[in-house]
């Protein structure tokens, strides 16, 4: 059991100008193994800063990151990531990016193919194996981005706005694929998201996080993640509870821009 | 110094507009004859094909770049418009002889003139004038003296050219005796008059002479412009017979073993470095000076220094075509790398891949559809600069070609040079298309 233990991060750096940002400020959170958390939050508010550095793609200025006994100092296949979209390999073949990981170890072509095979049929894209990825639609390509995670076996998902950009249909259709694949895989996936009906439900956790510094506001642990898994996703919004929680958390961020337009603005 | 310089412009400026005033009649009527093609198309293509596609029924269409494609039918009589002007005007068998413009005069015309000594007497006498065409010889016809103390005349002139003729030679009373000539065909004449007669003109020189000058019509000598035909057989005898102790193949292939050898050189040396200043900051601060001074200069400023220190062999011109190549390789290479998305180097890295796999898998992939695009412009700059390399000096080469026909004013081999030059350039930037989208098929899909 490894799990991701975020020991008070703070980030600061010097802007070109003179001055400096404070993007996150002790920020300590400790993920247990398997567990779904959704990251939400007015824009400024540091949360891709913290999945880049959870990523390893950033160092921070104290603190560290853990994930089991190892500490992070960079990126690896242990901590795999799925980026918003256009970060697909266009000269590659849908086959070839999803296996994309496994080559890069060296692994057997048969072993491979093995792996791509199930990947691609369980986002249901076996189809389109040997299709060029600009030849797909966009919920097929962040399909594709999942299995290509997927097929790395990492222990903790990071997915920045992996659904942002995804027309509504597509996405809820893709929330629950990613609930499935969290519940049948068991990986630690953390998710970062502008929506907070997204956070809601693809959250057993939910963090709010607030700007000036970057730091954790509120934390919420939440059913409807696991009501979710198997059901059909609109169900679950139509819960009591849902509602009420999804315009606690709206008005949370709104005061928070509300604050941030009043500061810009004297 | 400055006024001059100023006033010396504006004076040459002012030559310039002149001339343009004077070509504008032949524009708007280039302009006129496509319209009228134009009307004349779409009233035919309404008659036989009517269109409804999804493009007819757009309101819009000015200012929609994608309801604007080329018009082939236009694209074909933009081709064939030129060979007819060009027809046209050098009296082409291509054409019926009744859409020649006017030829130049040929045969016999006369005028007379008139000639008053100072005590007030005065003789007419007539010149007859042979205009024979330039391909012949011919000598001045004989002709009765008539009577009088102004003798009759006659002169052969060729074609397209004119002569003074001394009509006072064979007078009785010439200019030694002060006898002047006072009209031609009856019109009053003082010296440095022009008097229109029915083949041309004929003008009195300063001392008085008789400059005749029969009508050039409106075809162009094959001097400055040969007809197609001309241009297409002396093609054809170059081709089978060679020029200057080369073939035609010899010259073409030297030029293109210069292109290819210059921008392969570049290329290797280019694509590199410019990778190397995309990836690491030392070597950008390192060669961004050198790479972002030496492209805005020409190749063509550096032939002299070239052929200073390589001389003007084949080292010579594949020093300046690599250089001309580097450059352009280099920061095509260097913005196919800086154009990596960080995403995509990103999920890389997170996949597991070391440097070496990003650079192989995800740098140079994605700096590919770049990189063409630079291997195209590099390709048609080393076409350009070849040419005039060879205009300076070369034993072998199409620029060489041209350069020594126009020494000895064969316009044919000049333009048929020009042909071959301009289809080898549209050839080769065909074929650096073609292997774009057979290399790189996901160019703009990222």
């Amino acid at each position: 059991m490894s799990n991701l233990v975020i020991d008070d991060v703070s980030m600061r750096f010097d802007l070109p100008g003179g001055g400096a940002v404070q993007a996150l400020k002790n920020v300590s959170l400790t993920l247990k193994q398997g567990e779904l958390m959704s990251v939400l939050g007015p824009s400024g508010c540091g949360k891709t800063t913290l999945l880049n550095i959870l990523a390893g793609f950033l160092a921070p200025t104290e603190g560290k990151i853990k994930l089991g006994d190892k500490r992070v100092t960079g990126p690896s296949p242990e901590r795999g990531m799925v980026f918003q979209q256009g970060a697909l390999f266009e000269w590659m073949s849908v086959r070839d990016n999803v296996g994309f990981g496994p080559s890069m170890k060296g692994m057997a072509q048969k072993q491979k193919r093995e792996i791509v095979d199930h990947l691609l049929d369980v986002v249901g894209l076996s189809q389109f194996k040997e299709k060029a990825v600009y030849e797909l639609s966009g919920g097929m390509q962040q399909r594709v981005a999942l299995a290509r995670c997927l097929a790395n076996e990492p222990e903790v998902i990071l997915m920045d706005e992996p659904l942002g950009a995804l027309d509504a249909l597509t996405r809820e259709k893709m929330q629950g694929l990613v609930l499935k694949l969290w519940k049948e895989t068991g990986k630690t996936v953390i998710l970062i998201t502008h929506s907070v009906e997204e956070a809601l439900l693809l959250g057993e956790r939910l963090i709010v996080m607030a700007p000036r510094p970057g730091r954790i506001h509120r934390e919420y642990n939440l059913p409807f993640a696991d009501m979710g898994v198997g059901r059909d996703l609109r169900e679950v919004k139509k819960h009591e509870d849902f509602g009420k929680r999804r315009e606690e958390i709206l008005s949370m961020i709104w005061e928070m821009e509300e604050e941030i337009m009043g500061g810009a603005e004297q | 110094m400055t006024p001059f310089l100023i006033a010396d412009l504006w004076g040459e400026l002012l030559a310039v507009l002149t001339t343009l005033f004077f070509a504008l009649p032949y524009i708007a009527g280039y302009i006129a004859i496509i319209l009228l093609t134009l009307l004349i198309w779409t009233g035919v293509k309404k008659v036989l094909r009517p269109v409804h596609d999804y493009t007819s029924l757009k309101t819009v269409t000015f200012g929609d770049e994608s309801a604007v494609v080329s018009n082939s039918v236009a694209s074909v009589v933009s081709v064939v418009l030129i060979f007819v002007f060009w027809a046209v005007f050098t009296g082409s068998s291509l054409l019926p002889s009744f859409l020649h413009a006017p030829g130049a005069f040929t045969g016999t015309g006369t005028f007379t003139y008139t000639v008053t000594t100072p005590d007030g007497r005065s003789d007419d006498a007539e010149v007859t004038v042979l205009v024979y065409p330039r391909d012949e010889e011919a000598d001045a016809p004989d002709v009765d003296p008539g009577d009088g103390f102004a003798k009759n005349d006659s002169i052969a002139i060729a074609e397209y050219r004119s002569d003074l003729l001394r009509v006072d030679q064979n007078d009785e009373i010439g200019r030694d005796e002060d006898a002047v000539i006072t009209a031609i065909n009856g019109q009053e004449v003082a010296p440095g008059d022009t008097v229109r007669v029915d083949f041309g003109t004929v003008s009195l020189s300063g001392r008085g002479t008789p400059n005749i000058s029969p009508s050039t019509g409106m075809q162009m000598e094959p001097i400055w412009l040969p007809s197609p035909e001309g241009v297409w057989s002396r093609l054809t005898e170059i081709a089978t017979s060679g020029y200057r102790n080369s073939t035609l193949w010899e010259h073409l292939g030297y030029s293109l073993f210069r292109v290819i050898v210059g921008f392969t050189l570049g290329a290797l040396v280019g694509i590199p470095l410019g990778y190397a200043m995309g990836l690491s900051d030392w070597f950008r601060g390192w060669f961004d000076p050198i790479v972002e001074f030496m492209r805005p200069v020409p190749p063509l400023a550096l032939i002299p220094l070239v052929i200073i220190w390589a001389g003007i062999g084949e080292v010579g011109k594949i020093i300046l075509l690599f250089l001309a190549a580097l450059w352009i390789m280099a920061i095509g290479a260097r913005s196919g790398v800086s154009g990596v998305k960080i995403s995509k180097v990103h999920a890389a890295y997170s996949l597991g891949a070391s440097k070496f796999q990003i650079l192989r898998h995800v740098i140079i992939p994605n700096s590919l559809p770049e990189i063409f695009t630079a291997a195209r412009v590099a390709m048609g700059v080393c076409w350009g600069t070849v040419v005039a390399a060879e205009l300076v000096a070369a034993e072998k080469g199409a620029g060489m070609m041209i350069m020594v026909a126009s020494k000895f004013q064969s316009t044919d081999i000049v333009i048929m040079g020009i042909i071959l030059i301009g289809i080898i350039g549209f050839g080769i930037d065909m074929l650096m298309r073609a292997a774009e989208r057979f290399l790189v098929p996901w160019k703009g899909k990222g």
